[in-house]
């Protein structure tokens, strides 16, 4: 039996990106995967229902198709994400504000709690619910570069509400974890602008080189952190900070003008 | 020498709590404050208390427009702006379960959209005075989670960051302003009231929220002012970026 069998993950945004091999990665260690996203996946991993994480009856209409077709739900992760442009403090509307936020902020907001709910739901069928929860935030929720605005905030509310939900949890003793991961530059169409702007190689090498480690990640370096968040193997670790940066945020970074999400 | 001589200070929430004491304490060290609420009474019988150096302007901080009014008001009466602290907020109960997407909205759109929209209304006139200090009141609940805040929570961890930001982005175009973030403990003001009288296990709130603090009690208005007052004035010249916690040992 693999470590995941008879689990039950819903990843949003799970259509590209850190998403889809977050998707991967679960299903190849044995859970049912559903792929939740407002754009149709490409490479077909696991269940695909059109998905938007801003609008709350989607999400009602989400888990109650899930617990009635996978019947059950063990591991949500809040991906679904956008950068939101460059704008700074000077130059972000309140629109452009509001639009990052609902994605960003309140999709996870309303990713943890519907997920709770699906997951106390979740029984008397076996095994029992061992739920963790999954918040992508970023490393910008835990330094800024003079980078998007509206990102940088999004993304340092995903931290301190992902400490609540897992305080909230443990408080109620619901045997749900919920964690943040910090990822720093990771190769996936977040950058599409920018692979437009200069060239996709140009592009990689310019934010690789600011990472320590010298290069960007790929997609399943990332997934690789959600899947042992999702696992077991975590069984102690919630509230906590997962960074996976490549060094980013360990030593002095060298700002340039053109931020990275 | 008083330590804000002639800086002009626009305190958002400057009727009640931490917003007031700071105003206070930017008279008493030579500057001039403007208190910017929404309480317009309180607010008036403060800045009627105060005198010809305080000057109350009514404030809805999720108002773009009303931003607008107070840093032209403020400049018109006062000649400049120096220095802008963003104390107006809520706070706001309710676990992850309880709170609807509504209060996640509204709690987000006063802590979070309000001081990011004070921080960007501020800076042209900021500019043109020479340069200031942008001081934007976050929480310990902005370095800690609570079960019980989720939307408080998210809010304040919004405002540590975007106050990063702020920071780097004024540094990069060499405006000579600064902006911080100031994390208080729990702090005796009215916004706590609620919680002081409840009554938690076989504890009362003020007995339980006291207990969580090392130092054993809760921080008075001042004490969050003072650090405040350093923020605003010279004295922190090199400090931007950074997160100033006044907590009575709580996240030490
Ligand atoms: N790529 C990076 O360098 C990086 C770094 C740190 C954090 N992140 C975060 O990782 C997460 C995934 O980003 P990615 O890099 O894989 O980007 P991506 O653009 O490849 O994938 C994001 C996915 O989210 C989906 N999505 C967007 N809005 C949605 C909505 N309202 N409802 C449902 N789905 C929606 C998109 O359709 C897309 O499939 C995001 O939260 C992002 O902020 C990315
Ligand atoms: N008291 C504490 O324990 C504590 C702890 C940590 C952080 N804080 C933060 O300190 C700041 C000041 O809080 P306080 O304790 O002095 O509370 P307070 O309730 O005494 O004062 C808050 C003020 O903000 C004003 N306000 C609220 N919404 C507004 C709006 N939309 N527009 C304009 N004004 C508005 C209120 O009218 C009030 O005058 C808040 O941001 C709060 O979150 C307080």
């Amino acid at each position: 039996m693999s470590e995941l069998s008879e689990r039950v993950a819903i990843v949003t945004g799970g259509a590209s990106g850190i998403g889809a091999a977050s998707a991967r990665l679960l299903q190849d260690a044995g859970a049912t995967v559903v792929v939740a996203d407002i754009q149709e996946a490409k490479d077909g991993v696991g269940r695909f229902v059109t998905h938007d994480v801003t609008s709350e009856a989607s999400w009602k209409a989400l888990l109650a198709d899930v617990l009635e077709r996978e019947g059950r739900l063990d591991i949500v992760v809040n991906n679904a994400g956008v950068s939101g442009g460059t704008g700074n403090v000077e130059t972000t509307t309140v629109e452009e504000w509001q639009r990052v936020q609902a994605i960003n902020s309140e999709g996870v907001f309303l990713g943890c709690k519907y997920a709770i709910e699906g997951m106390k739901k979740t029984g008397p069928r076996k095994p029992e619910c061992k739920g963790s929860i999954v918040n992508i935030s970023s490393i910008a929720g835990l330094i800024s570069g003079a980078g998007p605005l509206a990102y940088t905030a999004s993304k340092g509310a995903v931290r301190l509400l992902t400490k609540s939900v897992a305080l909230h949890c443990a408080e109620k003793k619901y045997a749900i974890r919920c964690n943040s991961v910090h990822p720093g530059g990771v190769d996936t169409a977040i950058f599409n602008p920018l692979w437009q702007a200069v060239g996709h190689e140009q592009g990689k090498a310019f934010i690789g080189a600011r990472h320590p480690i010298g290069r960007m990640a790929e997609p399943p370096e990332v997934g690789e952190v959600v899947l042992w968040l999702a696992s077991d193997r975590s069984s102690f670790v919630t509230g906590a900070e997962i960074v996976a940066d490549g060094g980013i945020t360990s030593g002095l970074m060298r700002r340039l003008p053109l931020a990275a999400p | 020498m008083p330590r804000l001589e002639n800086k002009v200070v626009l305190v958002s929430g400057g009727a009640s709590g931490i917003g007031a004491a700071t105003a206070r304490l930017v008279l008493r060290e030579g500057g001039k404050a403007v208190i910017a609420d929404r309480d317009e009474e309180k607010g008036r019988a403060l800045a009627n208390e105060l005198g010809a150096s305080a000057l109350f302007l009514p404030l809805d901080v999720t108002h773009e427009a009303d931003w607008q009014k107070a840093v032209t008001g403020t400049v018109e009466k006062f000649g400049g702006l120096h220095g802008l602290l963003n104390a107006a907020g809520v706070g706001a109960g309710g676990d992850i379960e309880s709170c609807t997407l509504q209060d996640y909205r509204r709690v987000n759109d006063i802590n979070s959209l309000g001081t990011f929209l004070g921080c960007k209304a501020v800076i042209p006139a900021m500019k043109q005075s020479g340069g200031g200090s942008i001081v934007n009141i976050s929480s310990v609940l902005g370095l800690r989670g609570a079960p019980y805040a989720a939307a408080y929570c998210a809010s304040k961890g919004a405002v540590r960051l975007f106050t990063k930001h702020v920071a780097l982005h004024c540094a990069q175009m060499k405006y000579n302003i600064r902006c911080n973030s100031v994390h208080p403990g729990y702090i005796e003001t009215p916004m706590i009231e609620g919680r002081l009288s409840q009554t938690i296990g076989n504890m009362s709130g003020r007995q339980w929220l006291e207990e969580l603090h090392p130092i054993g009690r809760l921080g008075q208005a001042d004490e969050v002012a003072n650090m405040i007052l350093f923020l605003l004035s010279h004295e922190s010249s090199f400090s931007t970026g950074v997160e100033f916690v006044c907590d009575g040992g709580l996240t030490a």
